[in-house]
């Protein structure tokens, strides 16, 4: 045995296993939105959503990732939504998370825009809590024009369009 | 129609019939992942004359390490359509293991044809950090290693041992840089002396400049068919079927002090169950992302002993992993590129290898060969 052997504490000190290791570790990374994608944050910075086509299916992404997820080939058609759409679900938020920067309870809802064919997740604000429903029409408020970005803080929250509810049938197909 | 080779592996016969690559870039700066595969597979597909719809199963290599978030492999599946739904399965490696699990998979009756692929964009992220997390979290990482100084660890131990000189490692990127001339997605490619490589002052002690691979953002596609479906999609494309009569891969300790640097003893059982020594070998490629690591390989593979006709083994003839280097794909491209060269003819036998993990630890070998 060496000294340096001798002089290790033994196990009848009996410190016990180690159970706990901490290695912090932090990496960085610069997103790459992709073609598609960025195409739909410049429109948020224009105010508008920006979706695309499929070319097989017809089906209209708002944003797209660039693909058809259902055909695999490119959605390369551009395509301007309207500023109006219809809750296809939602659900009322009465949880307290870390970075929270709306005070609760409120509504986070799917919103089916018009011409699109998937849902887009936005706040539901403008209402009362207990009178947000299914098929209700709803319409963008954008930030004001000097804080609009390529980004989805662009889109304020959804409000009542004031119009009558959507039929069922319009939106049964995304819920 | 020729006689279909026996595999060593199952009782299927498999066969490469397909390949196709992205560009191989620094940075890929416009498109997301899905956007640079959906050509990537459209030129593997349309090659054979396929759809996606003639596809019994896919599986990918990839690792969400690289992207920056999570399940980027579900996200990559947008580039295929899978609707309506099929056999799916992913490797947190590279995309050669997923051929593997492909090959695997073939053996079961009702699936004749894979799709097989990997991507990997470096240029998001901190590539030195990110790679220091697939070592030992206790004792390894916490160091923070980067590759390029784990690979001179094992370049320095080469060079002790005797096996190797500094003019070895430039003769291996001089001949791998001057092949990728030839190579049109090759990101690196130069024709340049040895003295001249020899000139270029150390990146890491032994390492030069020379002897390293890029970065590289890139991507890559195989389709893998059986039997008679590989005969009839490869004569489509005009090619014949690279059948895979071996394959094999094997692990050693991730505890880097515990190995032996200088040599590759899982390459070598690998190559042993893969029957690269049952014949001689035209071509291969391998996957030494470092020159030295070329050195390594070729001695664990016997390729010495293996020329045919008279001519030494053509050692990557597409300029290898210096050519580029695209994570997760380099060694599936290694398949793909040796596997092209049994498809159109130029060799008859290859071998195709692929690494992962640090200095070597992972080692897939294939052989691939056209039947006579």
């Amino acid at each position: 045995m060496t000294d340096a052997a001798a002089g290790a504490p033994s196990e009848s000190e009996d410190r016990g296993p180690v159970t706990m290791l901490a290695t912090p570790m932090r990496l960085d990374y610069q997103f790459s939105a992709g073609v598609a994608q960025s195409k739909t944050l410049r429109g948020f910075a224009a105010g508008k959503f920006i979706g695309q086509r499929c070319p097989v299916c017809q089906k209209v992404y708002v944003p797209s990732r660039g693909s058809c997820p259902t055909d695999g080939v490119p959605t390369d058609e551009e395509v301007v939504l309207g500023n109006q759409g219809t809750v296809t679900t939602f659900c009322v938020v009465n949880v307290p998370f870390a970075g929270q920067s709306i005070q609760i309870p409120y509504i986070c809802a799917m919103v089916l825009l018009d011409g699109a064919d998937i849902s887009f997740m936005g706040l539901i604000q403008e209402i009362p809590i207990e009178e947000v429903r299914m098929g209700l029409r709803v319409e963008a408020v954008w930030v004001p024009p000097e804080e609009l970005g390529p980004t989805l803080a662009s889109v304020k929250h959804f409000r009542p369009a004031g119009e009558p509810d959507a039929d069922y049938d319009t939106y049964k197909d995304y819920t | 129609m020729p006689t279909t080779p026996t595999p060593r592996l199952g009782h299927r016969p498999v066969a490469v019939v397909s390949f196709a690559q992205a560009d191989n870039l620094r940075r890929e700066s416009h498109r997301n992942e899905v956007e640079t595969l959906m050509p990537v597979f459209a030129e593997a597909f349309g090659r054979v004359g396929v759809t996606k719809n003639d596809i019994d199963f896919i599986c990918s290599g990839s690792t969400d390490y690289l992207v920056g978030g999570p399940f980027s492999f579900v996200s990559a599946l947008d580039a295929i359509g899978v609707w309506p739904p099929r056999s799916e399965s992913h490797v947190e490696m590279d995309a050669a293991w997923a051929l593997y699990e492909a090959v695997v998979a073939l053996q079961d009756d009702d699936v004749d044809a894979a799709l097989v692929y990997g991507f990997g964009k470096s240029s998001l992220g901190q590539l030195d950090k990110i790679m220091a997390l697939q070592l030992d979290p206790y004792v390894l990482a916490p160091l923070w290693p980067d590759p390029v100084s784990l690979a001179a660890l094992q370049a320095r131990a080469l060079l002790d041992s005797g096996k190797a000189t500094e003019d070895d490692f430039a003769a291996v990127a001089a001949r791998s840089r001057k092949a990728a001339l030839d190579n049109p997605k090759a990101q690196v490619a130069y024709d340049r002396s040895v003295a001249d490589l020899l000139a270029e002052d150390y990146v890491v002690s032994p390492l030069r400049k020379h002897t390293l691979p890029p970065i590289t953002d890139g991507a890559a596609a195989v389709v893998l068919a059986v039997g008679d479906q590989a005969w009839e999609w490869a004569e489509r494309a005009g090619v014949r079927p690279a059948w895979i009569t071996g394959i094999d891969h094997r692990v050693e300790t991730h505890s880097l002090g515990a190995r032996d640097l200088t040599t590759s003893p899982s390459t070598r059982k690998a190559a042993g169950v893969a029957g690269v020594a049952d014949g001689g070998v035209d071509v291969a490629e391998l996957h030494a992302p470092f020159a030295p690591q070329e050195l390594i390989l070729a001695e664990a593979l016997g390729l010495a002993a293996l020329g045919r006709n008279g001519n030494g083994v053509d050692v990557n003839p597409s300029g290898g992993p210096l050519a580029a280097n695209p994570l997760m794909a380099g060694g599936l491209i290694r398949i793909g590129e040796a596997a092209a060269r049994i498809m159109n003819g130029t060799a008859d036998r290859a071998v195709a290898h692929a690494t992962s993990g640090p200095a070597l630890q992972q080692n897939l070998v294939a052989v691939l060969e056209g039947a006579s």
